[in-house]
Order: C-alpha cells, then sequence, then structure tokens
C-alpha cells in the first residue's frame, strides 16, 4: 500500500508549511464545498418533506469531489457516478438544471427520464450516465481515445465508487487504458461502504490504489478529506493524462449518511466508526487553515450558508412550478426519429388519455 | 460492378466507408494486421493505419464500453464482436448503456456506432460458435438490428448502419460468408433500414425469412413450385425497427404464412411476426402460421444439420399451411 499523500493535517496546519494553490483559489475551493454541503442537506430535506424522490448523499465527500476535481479545464469531462453532482455543479451544471432534474421535472435536460440524483450538462462534458456500476469506466477511456486520436487536448477524468473496483468496467477500462496510453485517469472515491458492504468484503487487496499495478499504470492513496491533497493528486494524475500515462488516485474518505436517502446505515456500521470520521470532517479541517490565515472571518462561512440556502430556494420555487410533462416524451429520443411502431403505440394510448383528461394540448397524436 | 461474396461484401463496405469518413474506426478482436478471423477486415490497417483499424484486448464489454466513449466524443466506432456466442460480456453495454444514452439523456448524448457480428450455425462451431441471439437484442428499444442474407445487400445496409444517428446491431450470417456471391455496385450507396425485401413473388405461401435462411427458404420455394405452390418469400433484413406495414401487406397478399428462423423458437422473433399478423390481419389468414425453427435447446454440434431448419422441413411448413 502506497503512502497516504496528505497536504493538510487533520489539525489544520499545512505538512509542508506550503499550500499547492493560491489564497484566492483556497477560497473559491472552501465555497465550492459549503455549497455541496448545503445542497446536499437542502435536498435532503425535500425529499424528507416528499417533495423528491432519492438523494444520493455526497455529505462527507466535498474535499474528495472539489478538490479533484478543480484541476478540471472547461474542455476535460468528467464521467460521473452517484455523487459527482457537486463537482458538475462547480464545473458549470446550474444549480436550476440540477434541482430540475432532482424533481424529475419538464425543465430536466433528461425530460425525467432518469430517476433522482442522475444529472448530466452536455456544456460542461459531464455525459449522462447510469445507475449500473462501473460501465462508465470504459466509456470515459474510449472517450478519451478519441480525443487522443482526433488530436484534441483534452482529459478525461473517470469517477467511481468502491464498490465499482470490482465491476467489469473497472478491469476492461483500466486495462483498455494502459494498453492505448489513453489520455484519462480514474478517479475511486473510496468511502468505505459500497451500500452496506466495506472494503475488507469487496477486495482482499490492502488499498484499491493497488490494483493499478496490474494495469501497468500508477495508483496512490490520498487523504480524501484533504482538499488540497485532492486538488494536488489530481493536478499530478492530469498532467500524467496529457502525456498519455492513465494512473489511479484513490481518495479514502468516509461517506457520512446512508447509501442514499433510501437507506439505514446503523444496520451495519457503527456509531464509533461515524463518530471517528466525523471529527476529520473536511469543511472543518478546512476551515481552520483559512481562518489561521485571515481568509475566512468570523461567522463568514454562516452567511455563506444562508447566501447559498437561498439561492437554492429560489430555484426550488421554479422548479415546483414547472410545466407538466410533455406526453410525447414517452417515445421520443429512442431513436433520432420516432419509428412507425412507436408512433401507433403512442397513438393508441393518446386517445384513452384524452377520453380520462390526462392530455393537455401539444400531446395528440402522431401522422402515421 | 464487380462479383463478390457476402464477406467482400462487408470488407467493401468497411473500406468505402473509411475512404468517405475519417471519423469511422474499426476495432476488436484480431481485426487489426490479421484481418479478422474470417477475414472480414483484411487490409483494413494497412491502408487506414493502426489507428483506425486495431487489435484490443480480448474483452468484448471493453470493445463495447469504449466504443460507446469513442461515439460520445466524435468517432462513429463499428466494433467487430468475433462470434455473436461471445457477445453476453457486453450485453450491459449494449442494452444499458448504447440503446440507452439518447432517451437517457434526453437526446443531448448519442451514440451512433455499429456493432458487427457473425452470427448462425452451419459451419460445425458447436454450441459457443454457432448461436442466433437476435431476439435477446430485438427486446431492446433504442437498438437497431439488422441482418443481410446478399453481398448486395451486406454492403448497402453496412453503409447505412455506419451512416445511421443510433446504435445498430449487425448480424452477418457467417454460413453464407463465402457461400452465396452476387453484383456488388462500387462506392458508396445505401439499402434503407426497416424496409424489408420481396425476394421471389408467389401467390400461395408466405414465407418469412432472414440472414442465412433466405437461401434455405428460396430452394424450398423452387420445390414447391414443381408441386404447384408459388410462395412469395420476404428477407425481414432489418428486425429492428421492423417493416410492420410489410410484413402486414405481404401476410395479407396470400393468407397463409410461414415463419423461419434457426433461433430457438420459444420467444423467438417468430413469435413477433405471428402476433403482428394475429392483431392486424387474422381475417385474411386461411391456416394457422407455421414456424420452423431452431429447437429449443442449445446449439449441437454433430447434428446441427438437423437442428437448423432446411429446405425438406420449410417445404414441408409451407405444404401444410397451403392444403390446411
Amino acid at each position: 500500500m502506497s503512502t497516504l499523500q496528505q497536504v493538510l493535517r487533520q489539525d489544520g496546519t499545512l505538512v509542508s508549511g506550503a499550500s499547492p494553490v493560491s489564497d484566492a483559489r483556497m477560497k473559491e475551493l472552501f465555497v465550492h464545498m459549503v455549497r455541496v454541503r448545503v445542497l446536499d442537506e437542502r435536498m435532503l430535506k425535500l425529499q424528507r418533506a416528499g417533495r423528491v424522490g432519492f438523494v444520493g448523499t455526497a455529505k462527507g465527500l466535498e474535499a474528495a469531489l472539489i478538490g479533484s476535481a478543480s484541476v478540471l479545464r472547461p474542455t476535460d469531462w468528467l464521467w460521473s457516478g452517484l455523487r459527482e453532482g457537486g463537482a458538475a455543479v462547480m464545473r458549470g451544471l446550474p444549480l436550476g438544471e440540477y434541482i430540475a432534474q432532482m424533481y424529475c421535472n419538464s425543465n430536466d435536460t433528461a425530460k425525467g427520464r432518469q430517476m433522482c440524483n442522475h444529472f448530466q450538462h452536455k456544456g460542461s462534458n459531464y455525459p449522462s450516465w447510469s445507475s449500473v456500476i462501473g460501465t462508465q469506466i470504459p466509456h470515459g477511456v474510449g472517450a478519451a481515445y478519441a480525443a487522443k486520436q482526433r488530436g484534441k487536448d483534452e482529459v478525461h477524468a473517470i469517477y467511481f465508487g468502491d464498490g465499482a473496483t470490482s465491476s467489469n468496467g473497472f478491469h476492461s477500462g483500466m486495462n483498455f487504458a494502459g494498453v492505448w496510453k489513453a489520455p484519462c485517469y480514474f478517479v475511486c472515491i473510496d468511502n468505505g461502504w459500497a451500500i452496506s458492504v466495506c472494503s475488507k468484503n469487496q477486495t482482499a487487496a490492502e488499498s484499491y490504489a493497488d490494483k493499478a499495478e496490474a494495469y501497468g499504470i500508477p495508483g496512490k492513496d490520498v487523504d480524501g478529506n484533504d482538499v488540497l491533497a485532492c486538488h494536488q493528486a489530481a493536478k499530478e494524475a492530469h498532467e500524467l493524462a496529457r502525456k498519455g500515462q492513465p494512473s489511479l488516485i484513490v481518495l479514502k474518505t468516509y461517506r457520512m449518511l446512508g447509501h442514499s436517502s433510501s437507506d439505514d446505515p446503523s444496520k451495519y456500521r457503527s456509531d464509533d466508526e461515524v463518530a471517528a470520521w466525523a471529527a476529520k470532517d473536511p469543511l472543518e479541517r478546512f476551515e481552520k487553515l483559512l481562518t489561521a490565515r485571515k481568509l475566512l472571518a468570523a461567522g463568514e462561512r454562516e452567511k455563506l450558508e444562508l447566501a447559498i440556502t437561498a439561492e437554492i430556494d429560489a430555484e426550488i420555487h421554479v422548479q415546483e412550478a414547472a410545466p407538466k410533462m410533455a406526453l410525447k416524451t414517452l417515445v421520443e429520443d429512442v431513436y433520432a426519429d420516432v419509428p412507425l411502431h412507436l408512433r401507433k403505440q403512442y397513438n393508441a394510448f393518446i386517445t384513452i388519455a384524452e377520453r380520462l383528461g390526462h392530455a393537455t394540448p401539444g400531446d395528440g397524436a402522431f401522422p402515421l | 460492378m464487380a462479383t463478390l461474396t457476402l464477406l467482400q461484401a462487408v470488407n467493401d463496405a468497411l473500406k468505402t466507408a473509411m475512404r468517405d469518413d475519417p471519423s469511422v474506426v474499426v476495432f476488436g478482436e484480431d481485426v487489426g494486421p490479421k484481418g479478422g478471423v474470417f477475414l472480414a477486415t483484411e487490409g483494413l490497417t494497412k491502408e487506414f493505419g493502426a489507428n483506425r483499424c486495431f487489435d484490443t484486448p480480448l474483452s468484448e464489454d471493453g470493445i463495447i464500453g469504449t466504443g460507446i466513449g469513442m461515439a460520445l466524443n466524435g468517432l462513429k466506432p463499428v466494433c467487430e464482436i468475433q462470434f455473436q456466442d461471445f457477445i453476453f460480456p457486453a450485453f450491459d453495454q449494449i442494452v444499458s448503456e448504447a440503446a440507452k444514452f439518447r432517451y437517457r439523456s434526453g437526446g443531448q448524448y448519442t451514440c451512433p456506432m455499429v456493432i458487427r457480428t457473425p452470427y448462425g450455425g452451419g459451419i460445425r462451431g458447436g454450441l459457443y460458435h454457432s448461436q442466433s441471439g437476435e431476439a435477446y437484442f430485438c427486446h431492446t428499444p433504442g437498438l437497431k438490428v439488422v441482418i443481410p442474407s446478399t453481398p448486395h445487400d451486406a454492403k448497402g445496409l453496412l453503409l447505412a448502419s455506419i451512416d445511421d444517428p443510433d446504435p445498430v446491431l449487425f448480424l452477418e450470417p457467417k454460413a453464407l460468408y463465402r457461400q452465396v456471391k452476387g453484383e456488388v455496385p462500387e462506392g458508396k450507396y445505401k439499402v434503407d433500414l426497416s424496409t424489408l425485401r420481396t425476394v421471389r413473388e408467389g401467390r400461395n405461401v408466405t414465407v418469412f425469412c432472414y440472414g442465412a435462411m433466405v437461401p434455405v427458404c428460396e430452394r424450398a420455394a423452387v420445390q414447391a413450385a414443381e408441386k404447384g405452390i408459388e410462395t412469395l418469400i420476404v428477407d425481414l433484413r432489418t428486425l429492428l425497427p421492423l417493416d410492420e406495414e410489410g410484413v402486414i401487406e405481404a401476410a395479407k397478399q396470400t393468407g397463409r404464412v410461414v415463419v423461419v428462423h434457426e433461433a430457438p423458437r420459444f420467444c423467438g422473433f417468430g413469435g413477433e411476426i405471428s402476433a403482428i399478423i394475429a392483431e392486424n390481419a387474422i381475417e385474411y389468414m386461411e391456416a394457422p402460421i407455421a414456424r420452423v425453427t431452431g429447437f429449443d435447446t442449445p446449439f449441437p454440434n454433430t447434428l446441427e444439420h438437423h437442428y437448423m431448419p432446411d429446405e425438406r422441413r420449410v417445404l414441408d411448413a409451407i405444404e401444410h399451411v397451403h392444403n390446411y
């Protein structure tokens, strides 16, 4: 097992005395981390209130998400799993689109096809992803190959959780990337638990990072609650990728809440374990440094949280009032054009929907 | 116009597409310098270079998964799965990912890609070099499933598939690779997807078939004609989306229908054809629909010639529905 890469100690002091990023950038990263935390909490409240169906929580992962994704350029791509939505917001996914997706309403760019918490944003190269574990890994590798083949200066950052290291996609993706020298890197957010399965039941390897060696690429363990270490490790991986050297970084962190809003983690892990990780909270650690460097005034975080909450609440009001979903979306986007058999199926359906008063103008039959 | 085998027509289509469009890439197992185990990709690496036609590690899941990524980022991948029997590790990538990207992203992300793979029996390949798995894929909205039966169609349908904005599973009847020859136009031309082909006109019985079963049905029709039965043969060519109107029309023309495929019968494509006819043209039917198919068993080796529908079994079905 490699040594854990760390820049910022638990007590908020810097290991080398210097930060790899400027004061101004550190402050920005902190704001992004707070936004992830507040957004997560607000979405969970919405779920508890029955307004949205499902939340894949990110509490505890703020440093891993924001630190690592902060190195990406707008032209780079982020391939996602369940919990990277906050990183996508930092890279340009508008808050309104994020919340529309949580509502799965007619403002959702995915037209309400996916369940909650499955974001996408074409404008910042954040592709749609599926709930199937690990399938995005070879996608990112193939897209990186395409970038290389077309002579485009792009890096593809491929994110997944610890459970995904057991998937087909992890194996084939890492293997193909190594052989092809694809301009990509792999970010394993090792939060200790794949729903209820802990790491010792996931692998006999000492660390997920050790798996990289078998594919002939570098792998390293990083303190995932240290935003500066995550930033630094991702920056190194990004530079390697641009030279055609893929690598794996494992950001070791902890999912503070359940797998999702539907999960009760007290059934499979101890309160002591959770308490131990609560003491390593990534936001508090970073806040200590910023406060010591006088980048953050007393009470500033609270003000920031209030401002972000207000911003989110304004978007929630907008999304609550979204128009009804067009019924034609049932059969659109299966193919580029709606084929005859789907037009016929829809037309048979719409006559019933119209009779029952479910249809609105624009929902009418297709020409056959 | 050159006279080519079906295999040569596939190779010609790939070369034509790669000359026409620099974003077309061809990859899979052994498709590079060797040119594929059947030689469908022969000469491509030499003409287009190793970054446009190349070998991959031995992982079907990886081939299709990376192909999807390429399609999402501006290339037009034409992936080869060496035998359709080996496609199942990639089933997840095809069914959960390629077929659903457009829909689940609200049309923002699409997967224009082609998956070529030889399917079907007749080469003494046993269980794992002989299967016809089209029905698994025809049950997947978002995919297109195409099966040629002539050199002309192989090239025209493959070129249309490569130009298509959606993922296409292109199943090549390996038994016909070198068995059938035909005239193939030079350069680029396309055969429209989702249009069936009338192979032979006839007023007594309609036979629906595709792929390697087409010449079998043609031979049966010749024998039927000797007995005074005129058979209309329809080559479906694209199974998904199907030319449903064409199927209904062809069934109505005779009122007596036989459906032939080498895949197992239960939940096979013949069931869908039968249901479409039953739903739309049952009042035209003069006889129960007959299916001639493989057995509902794994694919055998030694007895494969009995497993696969042959002209005697097809003729028997034609006579049965004709005399009903």
